[in-house]
């Protein structure tokens, strides 16, 4: 009987469609425009401007703040201004835009290709290169890695998980990237084990993964400390808190972060960043993503450069298909829709997907039947349908008292509803206002 | 016999003991609520809608009757009939309020703003003003779901389907700043009714520079400031590349409605004028007169239709 959380839960259709399809290289666009919030916390203060020279890898934007990251350029060129563009987030907001000229890097960058094992940096030197190198989380949560590693006192860590689920349907970087970048990724979770003081790390892989696992458990052989967990498929496992009461079997209190329970999370993606960062001092401006549809011509994995345009990554991939409905930043489950096609990928891009026009309708919803399938696969253990209620009634105490915050929103409620009813969107609203509640009585 | 007797007697005492017992308690514990209260109350239009900023009109009552000074106290419902009967009852002296009403500062129809994507999201404002910029290139603009006619009291809103945008019957409205809350986009505000209704304002929110906001929208505020310039009363401001017109300086003259390069200062319930300048507005109603526009491309862009939200609840 293989692991999995303990509460809920839904397995969607797994689609994962591209996962045959080795990591290529996307062509570094003509502009890119890299904007300054890619990240959970405070924007980035842009610290070039226009007509400056920027090479691959320079800083352009500086972290302001504990919780807010780095943000280097990824292309070599002249900054061509700094202006508000629309975004994936669907809002115009702040962005360097950057003409791209040849493609110079910064002299510091180990370009070589070659394994570096030995962990030369100290504890306190890794923490501060992650930050420097603006290193967020991959999973698509984008929250600053360098917060999560800095164990606030009186609190300790005992085990580091290594969150290789890719519980999101369709999407496949995590699962190639574990398959081509393997050493790489164990090496870069030595690193993160180091700059946390643990000497435990638990990589957890769901099961449709055969070969990541076969691979990394070959691998981990030579890694001391480092095991690899094969987890039954389940939606929303990659939830951080979900992930943790699978692979240790602990529950976070509500409100808690995971260091409550002497865990860390960090995605397997950021593993990778971790490495490149400390081992090859490379900041993070590419990663990997996934293009997939069912009408699409090439599903497939893609390496880019952030600030490239949705646009490339569509043509690279075959076009846009004829019946496509939606383009989905993310996986399909807690990806958002993009209103055009010239938003910029960033550092939170795990995946786009083009949904045909027919899958990408909602429908018709109904009344509520009270059959409670929403409140049995929620992974929280809340009551989705009430929450709803409470949201659209105002009700905000209530929606408090009711733990509305714990919501992780998963969309397992609205994707189970036999009424089609619209649960995470009046949960959501509920959520940003019983957080502005909170903070202001502050 | 005598058991009928002693049971009616006895009932009898027991009944006047407790009678005595109450009218003592009842003495000790009186609460003495003014009585005014109930006459401000029922001065009152009791249409409980909230609009003076307390709990229904008896909390509005207890706070009338128990304020020194109501001149700031209004109404909204009734106005300044039913403020002048209140403060008869209390004593005080009324000076006549000017009546306000809710005015639409969005003039984004469907053919003013082409649609760049469609929105499928929950029907709400409100959620879709937290997921996205909307449905149009104008992120300030009326989303048109609604939400302001659902807070309506007093169906003085209705959507108007050709042009997606809330209309106020002004009749009806009583300017109780329900949708003036509802709106996630700030787009509605309460603006004084004018002489014989006349009124002049800005029919924009967009904060863009002049370029974006043109784009996205023909009839944007594109803060040109040729209205700033023209007003000789010093009523208009320019802020964030929005023109925005104080009411209480407004004198009515028009001239700015003239000078605007995008038709975006509205006249309404004005005469016609002596000699109609080509291509203005001599609007009587909400609609004005848009300039002819080439085409709509509301077509353009099939690639671009995607919405506002995630789970696609696909059953394979």
């Amino acid at each position: 009987m293989l692991k999995t959380f303990s509460l809920g839960g839904i397995h969607p259709a797994e689609n994962k469609l591209s996962a045959s399809s080795a990591i290529q290289v996307l062509p570094i666009p003509e502009t890119v425009s890299i904007p300054i919030s890619q990240h959970i916390g405070a924007p980035a203060t842009p610290i070039v401007k226009k007509n400056d020279e920027v090479k691959v890898g320079q800083l352009i934007a500086k972290s302001s703040g504990f919780v807010s990251a780095n943000i280097h350029s990824s292309v070599s060129g002249t900054v061509f201004k700094v202006d508000e563009i629309m975004d994936a987030s669907g809002f115009r907001k702040t962005s360097i835009i950057i003409k791209v000229d040849g493609d110079k890097w910064m002299e510091t960058i180990d370009r070589s290709e070659d394994l570096v094992k030995e962990i030369s940096a100290s504890k306190e030197e890794i923490i501060k290169k992650i930050a420097e190198a603006g290193i967020v989380g991959l999973g698509g949560a984008t929250f600053p890695a360098h917060v999560k590693l800095s164990v606030p006192p009186g609190k300790t860590a005992e085990v580091l998980i290594i969150n290789a689920v890719e519980c999101e349907p369709y999407l496949t970087s995590d699962h190639r990237v574990m398959l081509e970048k393997g050493d790489e990724v164990l090496v870069g979770t030595q690193i993160l084990m180091k700059a946390l003081g643990v000497d435990r790390a638990i990589v957890g892989i769901e099961n449709n993964k055969p070969d990541a696992i076969a691979h990394l458990t070959k691998l981990a052989v030579n890694y001391q400390g480092i095991e690899i967990c094969p987890l039954k498929t389940q939606y929303p496992q990659g939830g951080e808190k979900q992930l943790i009461s699978a692979i240790i079997k602990r529950e976070i209190p509500s409100g808690a972060l995971p260091i409550e329970v002497g865990a860390v999370v960090q995605n397997v993606g950021s593993a990778l960043a971790v490495y490149e960062a400390i081992q090859k001092n490379k900041p993070l401006f590419e990663r990997v993503a996934t293009i997939t549809g069912k009408s699409l011509k090439n599903p497939s994995n893609w390496r880019f450069r952030i600030g490239t345009p949705v646009k490339d990554l569509i043509d690279a991939a075959g076009g846009l298909p004829e019946d496509t409905g939606k383009i989905i930043g993310g996986g399909p489950m807690m990806g958002k829709a993009l209103t055009t096609v010239d938003v910029p990928l960033t550092k939170g891009s795990s995946g786009l997907l083009l949904l045909p026009r027919e899958e990408a309708a909602r429908k018709e919803s109904k009344p509520c039947i009270r059959c409670g399938k929403c409140v049995s696969v929620c992974p929280m253990g809340l009551e989705p349908f009430l929450l709803m209620v409470l949201a659209d009634k105002k009700e905000y105490d209530r929606l408090e008292s009711d733990a509305v915050m714990d919501c992780i929103e998963c969309g397992s409620c609205s994707f189970t509803c036999p009424a089609n009813r619209p649960l995470l969107d009046y949960i959501r609203l509920g959520k940003g206002k019983v957080g502005q509640i909170m903070r202001s009585r502050k | 016999m005598s058991i009928i007797v002693i049971t009616i007697l006895a009932l009898c005492a027991i009944g006047v003991t407790a009678a005595i017992i109450l009218f003592f308690v009842a003495q000790k514990f009186k609460v003495y609520e003014d009585p005014r209260i109930d006459e401000v109350e029922e001065a009152l239009p009791a249409a409980n809608c909230g609009g003076c900023g307390y709990p229904g009109c008896r909390g509005f009552a207890e706070a009338l009757v128990k304020a020194d000074d109501i001149s700031k106290m209004n109404c909204p419902v009734g106005g300044v009939s039913v403020m002048s009967q209140v403060g008869s009852i209390l004593g005080h002296e009324i000076s006549a309020s000017e009546p306000t009403v809710a005015v639409v500062r969005c003039n984004g129809t469907c053919e003013n703003r082409p649609k760049t994507n469609q929105y499928d999201g929950a029907p709400s404002c409100t959620i879709a003003a937290s997921l996205y910029s909307g449905e149009t290139g104008c992120q300030f603009g009326c989303l048109g779901l609604g939400e302001c006619v659902d807070a309506c009291n007093f169906d003085a809103m209705y959507m108007d389907k050709e042009t997606g945008l809330p209309v106020i019957i002004e009749d009806k409205c009583v300017s109780c700043g329900a949708c003036v809350k509802a709106c996630p986009n700030n787009i509605i505000e309460l603006r004084k009714k004018g002489p014989k209704s006349r009124r002049v304002f800005v029919s924009c929110v967009n904060k863009d520079k002049g370029a974006i906001a043109k784009k996205a929208c023909d009839v944007a505020c594109i803060g040109c400031g040729k209205c700033v310039k023209e007003c000789p009363f010093d009523a208009i401001t320019l802020e964030n590349n929005l023109a925005y017109i104080d009411y209480n300086k407004c004198k009515l003259c028009r001239k700015c409605v003239v000078v605007c390069p995008t038709n975006a200062i509205h006249e309404l319930n004005f005469p016609p004028r002596k000699e109609t300048p080509a291509g203005k507005s001599t609007a009587t109603s909400v609609k004005p007169v848009v300039a002819p526009k080439a085409e709509v491309k509301a077509e353009e862009a099939p690639k671009t239709e995607p919405t506002a939200n995630d789970e696609t609840t696909e059953n394979k």
